[in-house]
């Protein structure tokens, strides 16, 4: 997308949750422009998998202030499966099995569901097998898991690939995944990589909530942000994933402005 | 926290709906009065015709279940059965001597099964399955009759069966199940009214589905049905049975007993959908449902099996069962039991195993929504004899909500060293992870919840005749699962 005036896919401003009893965001800010890559990085607990819950609209997590809009509309206020119809979709950091039910007739399922929403035509089985095998190949996922319940007795990297194979399916306008290099050898890492680029798209946004620096080699984001107890405490370009696998997030901490602090009169100005 | 309740309220919604048969059909009836004794066993007797050796058969299972008492092992309970208040015949009145063709049938009697998705019409009925309707107390019409006879099939009601082959009848009856089984095979035994009787030949493969459809339509009757299947040596049939009854606040009896079978190299396949009213959300009314079902395998290479998916009644009490008599005879059990609201579910099976090389097994599916008990009780069986015999059995309950409860009782009892068994059991509860998982997706609620529901009784369903497996999904308010994959 080439347009003048871009219109961010999602708003963020002072979102606030908690989840059992405990703030875990306080007051996060994030815009995002279609067409763009942000990754979040922090340590353990900083708020980076309530994050993406929240946006999915998990409803273990209270949201108790802030406002976060998503295509102009406000979100907080939509249902989970209508924010996925909608096309926010998450990769889950532990993706969840459903025996007896076939990987395949699940996201024919999923996918349908989006279809209605959208006014369209359902997708017919014969149809959606020839899409989704195309789709299996791009992940280098066995087709014969497609006939397996979903995620049942699938290894750490062919539930993470799976997650994938269901983001290229259902071409989400924002993809948030959250901690999918979790768990994965280089090669799966490459192969995850290479299905997320291939989604890279001026249409849409994609989070990539991750605790190492190892995955923005593979898949480049436009902004870093990094969080920490549950604020955004720095953004910066892609570059600032090295600074901070270099330093350690303590660098962060020790680096993230006290807020409100006045400044001292000896501070040179920079 | 999490939020209590989402996945609960989802299910109560899902499985509160409304129970879609609980009409009554208004129709004059030919009745007895409540109570029971030796007088109203006779009169019954002589309705139907019978012969003396049957009216002397019901005379001894009565006076056998004089002396015995109610079981109270189960883990169910209920206010007790007053058995002289029910009442132990009610027929829709007869024009005639009774129905001969369909046309003859009560207008008001077809438009009930038609209305319960029962077409009695042949011309009608686009698959092969031929039905016979059970209406309170007796059958009202039975289809396909002279095609199946063309055959040497013979299917019909049970009281058909006393009249124009009472020799088979005096054969088998009771053969599987004596009356003096237990208490509820007893009662039945002493005053059956009909039920459905099959009879297939040496060699022949029934070319269609053979059906039964019991309906309670009458207040403060009991249905006591029976039924019985014989397969002589090479032949196979699959039967299957399916039952409502109409909604009313007091609970109904129903004490049914099947016996099944196989002579050499045969086989029956017996699926069963059961639906009686199971009362109302607070726990009123609902249909007692103490049922003795019992196959034996009397061939070589013989098999029976069973499938159920029990849906209704307040109580069930019920355990199909096989004796594996002939040598690699095979005894397979598939259920799948839901208890919601109040209902209360005591079922499982036995597998009796005596003849050499024989096998078993038990798929076992519980749900448990609302305050609903649902129970395994089940008896693996070895005898001396049994050598090499082999059991698998597997019993899973899934839980649904907080105020339900899922039990396994399973007995084993091996009398020789060769003999294999195996048993895998699991309690799971419907995560609010798979919930999200589902909804993330795109799914409603209700659909993830019919849909993991469906999963969980994949084992089971795959084991039932493709109309019934619809039914048994439809049932559980779950979705066709799609043929992809």
């Amino acid at each position: 997308m080439t347009g003048s005036k871009k219109k961010p896919i999602l708003e963020v401003r002072g979102l606030r949750a908690r989840v059992g009893g405990k703030e875990i965001l306080r007051g996060l800010d994030l815009t995002i422009q279609a067409g763009e890559v942000h990754a979040i990085m922090g340590p353990n607990g900083s708020g980076k998998s309530t994050l993406a819950n929240v946006l999915a609209g998990h409803e273990g997590y209270e949201v108790t202030g802030g406002q976060v809009m998503y295509r102009g509309k406000d979100l907080l206020s939509v249902s989970t499966e209508e924010r996925a119809r909608e096309g926010i979709f998450l990769a889950f950091q532990y993706p969840v099995e459903i025996p007896g039910i076939s990987t395949a007739y699940f996201l024919r399922a999923s996918l349908n569901s989006i279809l209605k929403h959208r006014g369209e035509e359902e997708i017919d089985p014969i149809d959606f097998l020839t899409l989704v095998k195309k789709k299996a190949k791009l992940v280098q996922m066995d087709q014969s898991l497609l006939n397996r319940p979903v995620n049942e007795g699938f290894s750490g990297g062919e539930k993470k690939r799976n997650e994938i194979l269901q983001m290229m399916v259902l071409e989400p306008r924002l993809a948030i995944l959250d901690e999918t290099d979790s768990g994965l050898d280089i090669d799966a890492l490459k192969i995850v990589a290479s299905g997320v680029n291939a989604m890279r798209d001026p249409e849409r946004a994609m989070i990539v909530v991750t605790h190492y620096q190892r995955l923005l080699t593979y898949i480049v984001p436009d902004r870093v942000h990094v969080l920490s107890h549950g604020r955004i405490v720095k953004s910066g370009g892609k570059e600032l994933a090295l600074e901070l696998e270099e330093k350690g997030y303590a660098w962060t901490e020790i680096d993230s402005p006290a807020p409100a602090a006045p400044t001292s009169p000896d501070v040179p100005a920079s | 926290m999490k939020k209590a309740g989402t996945s609960t309220k989802v299910i109560e919604e899902l499985t509160n709906q409304e129970y879609r048969y609980g009409f009554v059909t208004d129709v004059d009836t030919d009745s007895v009065p409540p109570g029971l004794n030796e007088d109203v066993i006779r009169l019954i007797s002589a309705k139907k015709n019978e012969p003396p050796f049957l009216l002397e058969w019901r005379l001894r299972a009565y006076r056998h279940w004089l002396t015995l008492r109610e079981p109270k092992w189960a883990h169910v309970h209920y206010p007790p059965i007053d058995y002289q208040s029910i009442v132990y015949y009610s027929a829709p009145k007869a024009k005639k001597d009774g129905p001969r063709s369909l046309d003859e049938v009560d207008p008001e009697m077809l438009a009930t099964f038609e209305k319960l998705g029962i077409s009695l019409n042949e011309q009608k009925r686009l698959s092969g399955v031929a039905v016979d309707a059970v209406f309170d107390s007796v059958s009202v019409a039975t289809t396909f009759k002279e095609k199946l006879g063309e055959i040497g099939v013979i299917f019909c009601s049970f009281s058909d069966a006393v009249v124009n082959h009472p020799e088979l009848i005096e054969k088998y009856l009771g053969s599987v199940v004596p009356y003096t089984d237990n208490f509820f095979a007893s009662l039945n035994s002493a005053v059956f009214t009909d039920g459905s009787f099959c009879f297939i030949p040496k060699g022949v493969r029934c070319p269609m589905e053979l059906s039964t459809y019991f309906r309670i339509n009458a207040a403060n009757t009991g249905q006591f049905e029976r039924t019985l299947i014989v397969a002589e040596a090479g032949s196979y049939v699959s039967y299957l049975e399916g039952c409502t009854a109409p909604m009313r606040d007091e609970n109904q009896l129903h004490a049914a007993v099947v016996e099944l079978i196989t002579h050499d190299n045969a086989q029956i396949k017996y699926s069963t959908v059961q639906n009686w009213y199971p009362g109302d959300a607070q726990g009123r009314g609902g249909i007692f449902n103490f049922v003795t079902k019992r196959g034996k395998c009397l061939g070589v290479n013989s098999k029976i099996s069973w499938s159920q998916v029990e849906t209704g009644s307040a109580i069930t009490w019920k355990y199909p069962s096989c004796i594996l008599l002939g040598d690699n005879s095979i005894g397979e059990f598939y259920s799948v039991a839901l208890t919601n609201n109040y209902q209360q579910a005591d079922t499982g099976t036995k597998m009796i195993h005596i003849g050499k090389n024989t096998t078993s097994t038990i798929i076992s599916k519980g749900i448990s929504a609302g305050h609903g008990q649902n129970t395994y009780r089940g008896l693996v069986k070895m005898g001396k004899g049994a050598k090499n015999s082999r059991n698998y059995s597997q019993c899973d309950s899934l839980l649904l909500g907080d105020k339900c409860g899922a039990h396994t009782f399973p007995y084993v009892e091996v009398g020789n060293s060769s003999s294999r068994l195996e048993h895998e059991a699991s309690t799971s509860k419907i995560g609010e992870d798979q919930l999200f998982y589902c909804r993330q997706r795109g799914l409603s609620q209700e659909d993830a919840v019919s849909m993991i529901v469906n999963g969980f009784c994949k084992e089971v369903f795959r084991q039932l005749p493709m109309e019934f497996a619809v039914e048994a999904q439809k049932l559980l308010g779950v979705s066709l699962e799609g043929s992809v994959g």
